[in-house]
């Protein structure tokens, strides 16, 4: 298991490699430029700021002395924020958006199982279709929609919840985290009831229904361990989503998290930031789905001997 | 499920708000002020940052040679108490108020104006606005590297005097120095973490910043807070009835907008459009509504056919109903633009028209002799509803009146402007705001290969005339030359100016003393909270 870890591991390389060559050809490809303003620089101003920031080499040496940098974890300075660099940016908000991402996903987690748990024992009555039919309607609210509407319930209307913060204010973290968990709460509901009527229909089942085992104890020790497998394998894409897509969220709630970085580095051209954000991204959803495929191995015997985690 | 529900119903219990006092209320009573104040900060370094946001931080934290005068748009004494100006109008001489200090307790002297002003003009830097202090004897060459001797430049230090030595008299040269490019750094401070030509200088954090306004820094964190409070050696004090401001980097005018309704902020500075009315319904007195010192306009890229001839660049304005666009689609106060700078009634007020005659318009289409049936022009604009709304407007005004063909064409905000710059456009959407009060600040933008022109468009007599304005002392000389400019401007119109801006934003009634003034400022220390 540790052998194969490791080979996960080291697959790392290449493919944060492609991902920082690809980004970069692709931002220095696109039309406009880190110092472009409304109010025109004159073209010796935007000489020095090019010399200031290494933009007037060959894109090639730019490449190569970035790389050089960032192995050595120097993401090099921001553009849009002078005097900061990139990862002091991206440090100042990485903890809240890992928060925002553990809270969410606990919550999805919880509800979305729960849920799922429940229509899959009653297939066809009205515990499966409410559940399902709320969980449809999760996954089609986009967070950008949910939100403003759960802030105009229970923070304008009802007054009981804050509607802006993280950690500011009690129970600031409540309506960030139910935005953007919904969606994956919902997911986790169809995934865990097709993963549960499957294993429920297993001989094994039987068999431990015919020896007399207790209902409970056969779903919470037999059939649940394989029933959630589905949601297991989608955790690590998920997580990795929820971390990428928290932007929304953020700005929403006013979060200061990575995720605004992320998508304003685009908007702003600061080139630093986005291959900062991007390799930061892409190393987090290699590892959150690695850990998945580690406890799916770990859940699911067969997967493991057959060595699903390469 | 149940375990949820009774989890969530615990959380919402814990954070019940007190429903008496938000927390406007609560920290109108400590003179702490709550402004949501649009995008996080590029930084807080006058010599290069560029934005409002930026602006609106740095009034509390510098001070210049002068301040903003928010009820008159003048100036009043800020680190200079006093200044004499000379017959020619081409020597000023600041005194200084030996009572200005730093927030390290020191004196701020002429000399570190001397440094600062050096800093900002010295090409390293690449200050994107170094060209403020143009006016300034011999700035212009130093910042482009002609000039190499600063001493050359017009700026020296004696005792407790600054004798800034202008090219021209420039009658709104005290306007310029309410402009933060021209504000003081503690020149030791940015020497100890930096250097004066280092763009990645710390001098600005938390820990090491030394600032001379009636605010000191007291924490920033990114996309979160920047607080300050009130700076006890400040000279001013007396006057000053804020005790700490907080500054909201919220960008999302939506997020904003629910933020002031729930109580959490003084001050939203924007509104969403769709929510105005429903605002000036049920909450007239806190919705602000006033002239602001900018103009929103078309510029025609006056190098390509058929947009090179005058007689069609004509033909476009007169088939434009600003009316209609202001009225139906802005509804937000605006008013139509008859020039190019917005006008005042009380100073400038150019005579200039800008009518909607689709008659006329059809006449001189016809004497341009350009045939409709070409490939059709390019509206170019950044992407953003309100944009696209005026431009749809206009593309079905052109095609009903004059039956052109216009494609709109929106880009994300980098491709526009690299776009305009490098001349790739037909027509594009644009807008200016004024730095200072003064006509020159929009009049000087149309000179001959300006940088900011990006129209092609040339025109000596109009530079001419601007030359010649320069050298007046007299304002009103001045304003009756710029007249001319502006009339001239306006019968060749690379740019067709649509509507003059207004600001909308909505205000605590606890903020007091609050002047509604066109380039929207208010230097804190004059402010009150109730």
């Amino acid at each position: 298991m540790i052998q194969l870890i490791l080979k996960r591991l080291f697959t790392y390389i290449p493919v944060l490699l492609v991902v920082v060559i690809i980004t970069f050809l692709m931002i220095h490809a696109a039309p406009g430029g880190p110092f472009d303003a409304e109010r025109v620089a004159s073209p010796e101003i935007i000489e020095k700021l090019n010399e200031a920031y290494n933009l007037d080499k060959p894109i090639h040496v730019q490449i190569y002395n970035y790389l050089f940098n960032a192995i050595q974890g120097d993401f090099g300075p921001s553009f849009k924020y002078p005097g900061r660099t990139v990862t002091e940016l991206i440090m100042s908000g990485l903890p809240t958006t890992i928060e925002l991402a553990i809270y969410s996903i606990l919550f999805a987690i919880f509800l979305g199982v729960i849920s799922g748990l429940v229509a899959s024992l009653n297939p066809g009555k009205i515990l499966d279709i409410v559940p399902m039919s709320i969980s449809l309607l999760g996954i089609c609210i986009p967070s950008i929609i949910l939100g403003p509407v759960l802030v105009l319930i229970f923070g304008i209307w009802y007054e009981v919840l804050p509607v802006y913060g993280w950690g500011d204010n009690p129970g600031d973290k409540i309506l960030p985290t139910i935005t953007l968990g919904t969606a994956y709460a919902a997911i986790f509901a169809r995934l865990t009831r097709g993963g549960m009527l499957e294993i429920l229909g297993q001989d094994y089942i039987r068999t431990a229904r015919a020896k007399g085992l207790s209902e409970i104890r056969i779903i919470i020790i037999h059939a649940l361990r394989g029933g959630i497998l589905p949601v297991i394998s989608f955790l690590g894409p998920a997580i990795a989503g929820l971390l990428a897509g928290s932007f929304v969220v953020e700005t929403i709630f006013q979060i200061n998290g990575v995720g605004r970085f992320y998508v304003q580095a685009a908007f702003n051209r600061d080139y630093t930031m986005i291959l900062g954000t991007s390799i930061l991204f892409t190393f987090m959803t290699l590892t959150f789905v690695l850990i998945s495929d580690i406890v799916a191995s770990f859940l699911n015997p067969t997967l493991r001997d057959s060595g699903g985690l390469e | 499920m149940r375990i949820f529900f009774v989890v969530f119903i615990f959380l919402i219990s814990c954070s019940g708000k007190d429903d008496t006092a938000s927390k406007v209320d609560i920290f109108s009573q400590q003179g702490i002020l709550l402004l949501g104040n649009g995008t996080e900060p590029s930084g807080i370094d006058p010599h290069i940052v560029t934005g409002v946001p930026e602006h609106k931080i740095l009034l509390a934290l510098l001070e210049g040679l002068v301040i903003f005068n928010p009820k008159t748009n003048g100036v009043l004494p800020g680190v200079a108490s006093e200044w004499s100006i000379s017959k020619d109008g081409l020597i000023y001489t600041f005194t200084f108020n030996p009572d200005a200090k730093w927030t390290n307790g020191e004196i701020v002297k002429p000399e570190h104006f001397v440094y600062s002003w050096k800093r900002i003009l010295s090409p390293e830097l690449g200050a994107q606005y170094a060209d403020m202090l143009y006016v300034v004897k011999n700035a212009e060459g130093f910042h482009k590297g002609q000039i190499k001797d600063f001493n050359q430049v017009g700026v020296s230090a004696f005792e407790n005097k600054l004798v800034v030595t202008l090219e021209n008299p420039t009658p709104y040269f005290l306007n310029i120095l309410t402009h933060y490019s021209t504000w003081p750094v503690h020149p030791e401070t940015v020497e100890k973490f930096g250097g004066m030509i280092s763009r990645n200088n710390q001098w600005t954090r938390v820990n090491n910043f030394i600032g001379n306004g009636p605010f000191k820094l007291d924490s920033w964190e990114i996309n979160k807070s920047l607080k300050v409070s009130r700076n006890d050696l400040y000279w001013g004090n007396n006057s000053n009835k804020i005790n700490g401001i907080e500054f909201l980097p919220i960008e999302n005018e939506l997020t904003q907008d629910r933020l002031f309704r729930s109580g959490g902020i003084h001050l939203a500075n924007t509104v969403p459009t769709e929510k105005i009315k429903r605002y000036r319904e049920e909450r007239p007195n806190q919705l602000i509504e006033h002239n602001y010192f900018g103009t929103y306009y078309y510029r025609i890229n006056t190098n390509k056919y058929p947009l090179n001839d005058v007689n069609f660049r004509r033909a476009l304005s007169l088939s434009i109903d600003r009316d209609l666009i202001v009225k139906s689609i802005l509804k937000g106060n605006q008013k139509v633009s008859y020039s190019f700078t917005p006008p005042d009634e009380n100073s400038y007020n150019p005579n200039t028209k800008l009518e909607f005659n689709p008659a006329k318009a059809k006449l001189l289409l016809k004497e341009s002799g350009y045939d409709v049936n070409n490939s059709p022009l390019e509206v170019l604009y950044n992407t953003s509803e309100g944009h696209q709304k005026i431009a749809q407007a206009i593309q079905e005004m052109w095609k009903k009146y004059l039956g052109l063909n216009v494609v709109l064409t929106n880009v994300d905000w980098k491709v526009y402007l690299a776009r305009e710059t490098q001349g790739e456009f037909d027509i594009s959407r644009a807008g200016w705001i004024g730095d200072y009060p003064d006509p020159f600040t929009f009049l000087d933008m149309m000179v001959t290969n300006r940088g900011n022109n990006k129209t092609g468009w040339s025109n000596s007599a109009y530079d001419e005339i601007l030359n010649n304005a320069a050298s007046k002392i007299s304002t009103k000389q001045r304003y009756e030359l710029y007249e001319e400019a502006e009339k001239i401007l306006i019968d060749e119109l690379p740019v067709i100016p649509l509507y003059t801006y207004t600001r909308t934003y909505l205000l605590s009634e606890r903020v007091k003393n609050w002047q509604n003034n066109i380039l929207d400022t208010n230097p804190y220390q004059f402010l009150s909270l109730e």
